[in-house]
This record gives structure tokens, C-alpha cells and sequence, in this order.
């Protein structure tokens, strides 16, 4: 039986990825992809919690599933709209590689 | 009193109109005029009343200073003169200035003008007399610079404006420190406080007392244009000349006299007359007509001519202040006002015609051409030259003759060698003006000018002749008799002038009749002593100079160098070490959100 801790572990294993992809990868779509990942950590540490932290009558703690459903809603509107930004800025700049979108350097 | 407020106030508000509203309409110069006309009037009405009466105008704690009125018989027979001169100065102006492009302008300064002499005039203390000297001072600076495309008239504007502030400085100072001595500032209270002062410092007070009038004669100096800051008064003829005829010699030079008497009255005759400074007084004004005279016969520029003759005539009266004979100084000023102003619109008119040219020895036979301006020019003349009994001047410098004669014999001497000098200069003038052929195109067209030039000249050349009949308001001034003082001596004044001025007139005529060019040349009096000369050599480039570089090193390494350029040039390196955050690397920005995450989370759980 795995404990909380294997679950948090993993969780964190995935949200180090995700940021490390997030720092040091060039190629904006997958960059997203990493944001993502980091999202998934999240909610991954959330059920983890909410399974481990029963309420008074037995059942699993539902606030931490009701936080999960919320962040997996907003996820997906999110890459939507992160995608669709991604796919003007393909359009204006025929590119995205981040290391060509310095328009912002002091 | 309702009406001595109007006269004050009257000529500002017109000022204002024609500056905001009516410069474009044309209508300035007639409203000019108008006030001009209705101020005097006002004069006429007021003529010996005596009152005053003031309102509170800055008011700090017990001590307020005053905007107030004070009618007695020196202020509104002045305010004759003022108004009275100013108004045929005005109707001269008309003609004058006819063509000019910025006659609005001119007007406006006229009546500015006259709102300040009227202000110093009626002033009821010295810090509202102040306030007024600074704005004549302003007023001329505007007029003398009328025609400010010319360097010169720009230069003689910054000349008569910075030679003002150099004496106003003394004023001011002597102001406060009378205002310590008596604790008024009000003319009506001084000498009681003064009084207090005697009693409680009797060592003391006459040297205190003596610096402190000569610190306010030091503003005398300058207005009045004595030695040594005479030396923008002829520059100042740069002006337009009926300017010259009522700021430069008939009004506001006339005006270091007249605060100097008020000074006289205010502290009272017996604390004046022991006082050191009295004696400082009587000398600058004797050396300053002398040299002035000096300077005069040597002039070629009739406006000059004329400018010299009103600094020696400016040092008759301040010597006679100075000998505690204030009132005569007070009669010639009142008659020296009326024939000068003659002269100087005689000179205009003269200008005019001769298309402006100045210089007496480009004119000659002008008597034949302009027989009204040389007739009224040849009455001021005789009026300057004190021709006996039948002139204003004979009487008023018989008074400072009969005053000179009294307290310093050899002042009195210097004051007989200069009446012989200024009938000398004068005759010098007319003859090379006046008589003889002419020398030049411009005068051989010349023609008498307009109605609206020569009535002024007439009715000043009636003022000229008649004025010391109707002095009556200014020479009772002082109670005491002038028939006593005239009684010692009076012959032998009288022999020496007449012979003075028959000395001048043979030695004028025999020298300059049929002459077309100067018999004499003599450069140290052309050239006026050198004193400019020293002045722009010496003090401009030693004194002046050298502060100037000084306070430039001062103002580029503190003020530019530290204080506003220290700070934008910090504000621009902090900038520019921040401007490095802002590296446009996205996975930058990322990394350092990643990094302020993980330490408030630090901060927050630990």
C-alpha cells in the first residue's frame, strides 16, 4: 500500500520536471506542455491529501476534489487560450523559439 | 481724500487697460492722454490741502506696512509739476510718436510712469516710497528702452536700470536702519521717535543718524543721478525725447531732491543740520554740477547737452538739501521742471523736424526755419541762464546762490563757476542750433512742426517765465522768511551771477558765432572725464567680471555639476543596473519566478 509520502514524491518528482522544462527548454510548445505537467503535480498532491485526510464520517475529504475539478477546468481553458496565443504569434513572428522573442529587453 | 486715490490710481488702471485690452484698438494713446489730463485736474483741486490717510496693506503681528496718502504743500505742489509737466509731455507724445509702431506700448509706459511718481509723491512712508522708486525705475527702464531694437537704447536701458539698483541698495538699508532708530516708518512719527532715540543714546545718535541718511542718499545718488553714478542720465537720452524731457529732467530725476527734502522735513531741519552726512550731501551735489557743467560744454549731441545741464542742475538742488535749505532746492526744482521740460520738447521738436539728427554742429539757421521752437528754446534757455528778473530760474538759483553763500563760501564760489559754465554751454548751443547758415540737408528741409508740438512749447515757455510767481504752495513750505536770509549779502550774489552770466554770453557768442565746427577741443571734457571709460575698463571688467566668473564656476560645479546634475545622473545608473532584469528571456523571467516562489514559500512555512 502506497503512503502519502510516495504520492507526494512523485508529485514533487513531476513538478521539478515541469519547471526544469518550463527554465531551461527553448521551444515554446513545450514549454506549455511543462506548464501543464506542473499543473498535474498539483492536482496529484491534492487528491493525495484529500485520500489520506478522511472527514468525521469516512469519506475521502471532498474540498480537496472539488480543487482538482477547478484546476482541471481552468487547465483546459488555459491551453486553449495559451495555444491560440502560441498559434498569432507563430503567425506574427514565424517563430517559437524563445530565445527569438526578446522584443521585451531593456 | 476719495480724490487723491483716483489720482494714484487712475493712471495704473489705464496702464492696464491699454497693456490688456487696447493695444490693438489704437485707442491707447487718447486714453493716455485722457488720464493724463484728468490727473491733472485732480492735482489743481488738491492743490494745499493736508491730510492723510492710509490702509494696511501686509500685516504681520503688530508691525504693518502702509499704502497711504499724504497731502501737505510739498506733495501736492509737486504733484503740479508732475501732472502739469506730464500732461504737455502726453500731447507732445501724440505728435511725436505719431508714426511709431508701438505707440501703445509707449503710452502704457507713460502712464505707468506716471502712476509711480505719483506714488512716490504722495507716499505717507518710506517703505511705499520705496515700493514707487523701484517702479519708476522699472517705468524708465521700459521707456528708455522703447526702441530696443537699437543696442544702444537696450544698453542705456540696462545702464540706467543696474546704476538705479546700485544706489536703491543704500536706500533700502538706510530705510531699515532709520526704521531701528525711530521705530516708524510713517513720515508723521519719525521725528517723535527719533526724539526717544536722542534721549535714550545722546552718544550715539548723530553718527547713527548720519549713516543712515547717508545710506538713503545713496538712492538720491542714483535716481537723481549724482557723482559718482551720473553716468547713465545722458545715456538714457537713447530714449524717445519727450521721455526725456519728463522721466530725465523734469520728474523722476527731480525725485532724489524731493524724497531728500521730505527726509529733511521728516527728521526736522535742527537734527538735519549738525548731522556729517549733511556736509557728504552739499559736496556730492557741488562737484556733481561742476563736473557735469564741465562735461557739458563739450557735448555735440543736443539731447546730451541737455542731459549734462540737468545732472548740474540736479547738484544745485542736492546741495542745497545738503546746506538745510531744502525749500530752495524744492523752488528750483519746481522751476528747473517747467524750463527744462521746455528745452528737452524744444530739442524734440528740433529732432523731429531734422528728421533725427542730433548733432547741434548738422543744424544752424534753424531760428528762421522753426520760429516758434527757437523762440520757446531761446526763452528756456534765458530761464537756464537765470536772465534777471525777467525768469523762473533767476529766482530759484538766487535762493541756492543766496542758501550756498550762507553756509560755504566755497561751495558758493563753485556754484558762481558753474552759472557762468551753464550760460556758457547754453549760449553755445543756441547759437550753433539756431543761428548762422545751415550745415546740413536734413536741416535745410526742416520746418516748424505741428500745433499739437509747439502748443506744449508755449504754454512750458509761459511756466518757463512765469512759474516763480505761482510757487506760492511749494516755497511756504518752510516757515522760516527768505527775505532775511536774502537781506545778507544780496548784492554781492546778485553782482556775481549777472557778472557770471555776462561773462558766459560774450564768452558763448565771440567763441561759436559763424563757427561751423568746434573752436575748442578739449578731450578730457569730451570724453567726460573718462569716467565711463574707467567704469566699462576697470570696474565692469575687474569686479563685475570677475564675480560673474566666479559665480559661473560656482553655478556649473554645485548647482549643475552636483545638485541637478548629480541627481539625473544617479537616477540614470540606478536605472541602467535595473534596466538588466529586464532581459527578455522568457525562461529568465521564469526562472526567477520559479526562485521568488520557492522563497516565500521559505519564508512563509519556516
Amino acid at each position: 500500500m502506497a503512503t502519502l509520502n510516495d504520492y507526494l514524491l512523485v508529485s514533487g518528482l513531476l513538478f521539478a520536471m515541469g519547471l526544469a522544462g518550463v527554465v531551461l527548454r527553448r521551444n515554446i510548445i513545450i514549454v506549455f506542455m511543462c506548464l501543464e505537467l506542473m499543473l498535474s503535480a498539483a492536482n496529484l498532491s491534492l487528491v493525495a491529501f484529500s485520500r489520506f485526510n478522511p472527514a468525521p464520517n469516512g469519506l475521502p475529504d471532498t474540498n480537496g476534489q472539488m480543487l482538482v475539478f477547478f484546476v482541471v477546468t481552468v487547465a483546459a481553458a488555459e491551453v486553449a487560450v495559451g495555444l491560440a496565443i502560441i498559434v498569432a504569434l507563430y503567425r506574427a513572428r514565424q517563430t517559437i523559439h524563445t530565445d527569438e522573442l526578446t522584443s521585451l529587453k531593456g | 481724500m476719495n480724490l487723491a486715490w483716483i489720482l494714484l490710481f487712475l493712471p495704473l488702471a489705464v496702464a492696464v487697460a491699454n497693456q490688456l485690452a487696447l493695444k490693438k484698438t489704437g485707442l491707447a494713446p487718447t486714453l493716455s492722454v485722457a488720464s493724463a489730463l484728468v490727473t491733472f485736474v485732480i492735482a489743481v483741486l488738491l492743490l494745499g490741502e493736508n491730510e492723510t490717510s492710509h490702509f494696511a496693506w501686509a500685516t504681520v503681528g503688530e508691525f504693518s506696512i502702509n499704502i497711504g496718502i499724504k497731502l501737505d504743500q510739498l506733495s501736492t505742489g509737486m504733484m503740479i509739476v508732475v501732472t502739469g509737466v506730464g500732461l504737455l509731455v502726453h500731447i507732445f507724445s501724440l505728435a511725436y510718436m505719431k508714426d511709431d509702431a508701438a505707440k501703445a506700448r509707449y503710452f502704457t509706459g507713460l502712464s505707468l510712469f506716471m502712476f509711480s511718481m505719483t506714488g512716490i509723491v504722495l507716499a505717507d512712508n518710506f517703505i511705499m516710497t520705496f515700493i514707487f522708486w523701484e517702479l519708476v525705475g522699472l517705468s524708465s527702464y521700459l521707456l528708455i528702452g522703447h526702441w530696443y531694437e537699437k543696442d544702444t537704447a537696450a544698453n542705456a536701458a540696462k545702464k540706467a536700470f543696474l546704476c538705479n539698483r546700485v544706489g536703491d541698495f543704500g536706500f533700502m538699508v538706510g530705510i531699515l536702519m532709520l526704521w531701528g532708530i525711530t521705530g516708524h516708518l510713517a513720515f508723521d512719527h519719525m521725528q517723535a521717535g527719533l526724539e526717544l532715540f536722542q534721549k535714550a543714546n545722546p552718544a550715539i545718535c548723530g553718527g547713527v543718524l548720519s549713516a543712515a541718511v547717508l545710506c538713503i542718499f545713496c538712492g538720491a545718488v542714483g535716481k537723481s543721478a549724482q557723482l559718482p553714478l551720473h553716468v547713465w542720465l545722458p545715456d538714457a537720452m537713447e530714449g524717445p525725447t519727450p521721455v526725456s524731457a519728463l522721466i530725465h529732467a523734469a520728474t523722476m530725476v527731480a525725485a532724489g531732491v524731493y524724497m531728500l527734502f521730505r527726509l529733511q522735513l521728516t527728521l526736522g531741519f535742527a537734527n538735519f543740520e549738525g548731522l556729517q552726512a549733511s556736509q557728504v550731501i552739499a559736496w556730492t551735489g557741488g562737484i556733481t554740477s561742476l563736473v557735469a557743467a564741465l562735461m557739458a560744454t563739450q557735448q555735440d549731441d543736443i539731447k546730451r547737452v541737455l542731459a549734462y545741464s540737468t545732472l548740474s542742475q540736479l547738484g544745485y538742488m542736492v546741495m542745497a538739501v545738503g546746506l538745510n535749505s531744502g525749500e530752495a532746492a524744492m523752488f528750483h526744482l519746481f522751476t528747473h521742471a517747467w524750463f527744462k521740460a521746455l528745452l528737452f520738447l524744444g530739442a524734440g521738436a528740433i529732432i523731429y523736424a531734422c528728421h533725427h539728427e542730433q548733432d547741434i554742429w548738422k543744424m544752424g539757421g534753424l531760428l528762421k526755419k522753426m520760429p516758434i521752437t527757437g523762440i520757446t528754446f531761446g526763452i528756456g534757455t534765458a530761464a537756464l541762464i537765470a536772465v534777471p528778473y525777467v525768469t523762473s530760474g533767476f529766482y530759484s538759483k538766487e535762493e541756492i546762490l543766496s542758501a550756498a553763500y550762507n553756509h560755504d563760501k566755497i561751495l558758493f564760489g563753485i556754484a558762481v563757476f558753474v552759472a557762468f559754465l551753464t550760460t556758457f554751454y547754453m549760449t553755445r548751443a543756441f547759437v550753433v542750433t539756431f543761428l548762422g547758415k545751415t550745415r546740413s540737408d536734413q536741416a535745410d528741409h526742416a520746418h516748424e512742426v505741428g500745433p499739437l508740438m509747439w502748443l506744449p512749447l508755449i504754454i512750458l515757455a509761459g511756466m518757463a517765465i512765469g512759474s516763480a510767481w505761482i510757487t506760492g504752495p511749494l516755497c511756504a513750505i518752510d516757515p522760516r522768511t527768505h527775505a532775511q536770509e536774502h537781506a545778507h549779502g544780496h548784492f554781492v550774489i546778485l553782482g556775481l551771477s549777472i557778472t557770471a552770466l555776462v561773462l558766459g554770453l560774450i564768452s558763448g557768442f565771440v567763441l561759436y558765432t559763424g563757427k561751423n565746427q568746434d573752436p575748442l577741443s578739449i578731450p578730457l571734457l569730451k570724453n567726460r572725464f573718462y569716467i565711463d571709460g574707467f567704469y566699462d575698463n576697470f570696474i565692469v571688467r575687474y569686479f563685475q567680471d570677475a564675480f560673474a566668473s566666479l559665480v559661473a564656476f560656482f553655478d556649473e560645479l554645485f548647482i549643475d555639476g552636483l545638485m541637478v546634475g548629480g541627481l539625473s545622473r544617479s537616477a540614470e545608473s540606478v536605472g541602467n543596473i535595473f534596466r538588466r532584469v529586464q532581459s527578455g528571456s522568457l525562461q529568465g523571467y521564469a526562472f526567477f519566478f520559479g526562485l521568488g516562489v520557492i522563497l516565500v514559500i521559505y519564508f512563509t512555512a519556516f
